[in-house]
């Protein structure tokens, strides 16, 4: 099984910590894993995404180019990346900053108001965590405990720092549960 | 370091020398490497190693030239437009023979260029790049463990033959972040009873020089080297063949575009085409006999590259003219996309394809 992610927003909404710590959990789970950022003189308040894989075969290219999941946190990545997800892929829409409909009718789609949801948890910075909650239940492209594992470990320094993204992470998870 | 990191190709590769002992690390920042730059700030104090970012890439190299003379296990790194800006001192450390790494994270060129992934510096990397009659060791690896695996064992040769290496990789390479696992070297620090690093009873100063004012003596010294590149080509040739035994197309690649060749091969292979790779990771000396016989039974080659055509020079030298060798390349920082190389791949293997 070869889950290829494109993880899209704009800069600070914490796209490549999500899809780093997406990488790192499937690393946990002993699968072959890679991540690639989108770098270089982007534009502000245009799209900056990364490429994640994450599988049990050995990675040829790391850029993902047809991505079965696709992650859009702001307006921009819809437009760029609706159109080249794989048919019976899936499309997350951050449906807090998107107010337009996707058009594809051959892929799952997942709305989550994730903005709307980490204000509620009291922290706009854990709407990333929210979203990769997101991606985990949508997809089960890897458990929610290895991301919580993959947390630990990368913010080994600052451990009073999970509580409040476990909660995001298991909010966003329960909310395409309910939901979708 | 048993356990597997999660790191990007460029802190790899920093972590990586100071695994394999490397004391004196000499640089300036430039996109797409500055992460390693970064990372050895931090970590050479902590090991009680040597970091100073130089004035300019110039000053890094001949940094490199006052360190290796003295016997230190030391390292450089850059991005195309300062590697070129290097190439004077890798010349006068090629001729002292000198043991060094540098690592250059190719970028689009000529010039400026752009900050993105490119493999233009080829001919700059293995056919010279300075001035005079003389060889680095050029590696190319292709993933994030394959850089540390490298960069331990370019240290290595560069003692052994007294030599410098060139890691070649590129922006992808740097940028990208994959589980790697460090081991140290086998052979460890060597004895470097050349370097000048104080009499130590002897009778006689060590020189480390590269000027050789009498004709005469100036030849003996290049056919010294010759001989050396000799054993080294002998030795130290480096490469990866994957479904070549039965290929009747088949691809060569090095470094970043190895992986969506590889990428677009499975593609071939799964619609029934009989298709293989070869990947050279020493770039010089280049596995010209083993790409001769990988490709014996094969009907034609495809080179990919992030360039306008220069491996292929080296794939053609290797194969001769017996069969048709093709070419398909991005320029500019562009990357071709698996499903690009495979329409080429439709293409060559339906005869319509390529020159």
């Amino acid at each position: 099984m070869t889950h290829e992610m494109i993880m899209s927003g704009f800069g600070g909404q914490g796209i490549m910590l999500m899809g780093q710590l997406m990488t790192y959990a499937g690393m946990i789970e002993e699968k072959n894993v890679s991540w690639i950022p989108s770098y270089g003189p982007e534009m502000r308040g245009g799209t900056a995404y990364c490429s994640v894989i994450v599988s049990d075969e050995p990675i040829g290219a790391p850029m993902v180019s047809e991505p079965n999941i696709v992650v859009a946190m702001n307006l921009p990545s819809l437009h760029k990346f609706e159109p080249v997800i794989h048919p019976g892929g899936a499309l997350i829409i951050n449906s807090s900053l998107i107010d337009q409909e996707a058009k594809r009718t051959d892929i799952k789609i997942f709305k989550i108001p994730a903005n709307d949801i980490a204000d509620e948890l009291g922290n706009a910075k854990v709407t990333n965590m929210v979203v990769l909650g997101a991606i985990v239940a949508a997809t089960s492209c890897i458990e929610l405990e290895s991301v919580l594992k993959a947390f630990t470990k990368m913010f080994a320094k600052k451990p009073a720092l999970l509580e409040i993204n476990e909660k995001a992470l298991r909010r966003g998870a329960e909310y395409i549960q309910k939901n979708c | 370091m048993a356990e597997k990191v999660l790191m990007k190709g460029n802190e790899a590769i920093g972590e990586a020398a100071i695994v394999a002992g490397c004391r004196h690390y000499f640089g300036y920042p430039i996109t797409p490497q500055t992460e390693l730059t970064e990372y050895m700030s931090r970590r050479m104090p902590k090991v009680d190693g040597v970091f100073l970012q130089a004035e300019s890439e110039v000053a890094a190299i001949n940094m490199v030239y006052g360190a290796a003379g003295a016997g230190a296990r030391v390292m450089t790194s850059s991005s195309s437009p300062g590697i070129s800006l290097k190439q004077e001192g890798i010349s006068y450390i090629a001729g002292a023979e000198l043991p060094c790494v540098i690592v250059n994270m190719m970028r689009g060129g000529p010039g400026l260029g752009s900050i993105q992934p490119a493999q233009g510096d080829y001919f700059q990397a293995t056919k010279g790049g300075g001035h005079g009659d003389y060889h680095n060791i050029v590696l190319a690896p292709n993933s994030v463990q394959e850089l540390v695996d490298i960069t331990v064992l370019s240290f290595d040769l560069a003692d052994q033959y007294r030599n410098p290496v060139m890691i070649l990789g590129d922006g992808a390479l740097g940028q990208m972040m994959e589980p790697a696992e460090f081991h140290s070297s086998n052979t460890g620090l060597v004895k470097k009873p050349w370097a000048a690093a104080g009499m130590r009873g002897r009778g006689k100063p060590n020189i480390i020089n590269s000027l050789y004012l009498q004709p005469e003596a100036l030849e003996q010294h290049n056919i010294h080297l010759q001989r050396k590149y000799a054993l080294i080509k002998e030795n130290e040739i480096r490469y990866e063949e994957i479904k070549t035994e039965d290929a009747e197309l088949v691809l060569v690649a090095y470094g970043i575009t190895s992986r969506i060749a590889r990428s677009a091969m499975e593609r071939a292979r799964a619609e029934g085409m009989k298709v293989g790779m070869f990947r050279p990771i020493s770039l010089w000396p280049f596995p010209e006999q083993q790409l001769a016989k990988s490709a014996e039974n094969a009907s034609a080659l495809l080179t990919l590259e992030l360039s306008a055509g220069q491996m292929i020079e080296d794939v053609r030298l290797s194969v001769g003219n017996i069969k048709p060798v093709h070419f398909y390349g991005r320029t500019g920082g562009m990357m071709p996309s698996p499903q690009e190389i495979y329409q080429e791949i439709v293409n060559i293997m339906n005869g319509k394809g390529g020159k």
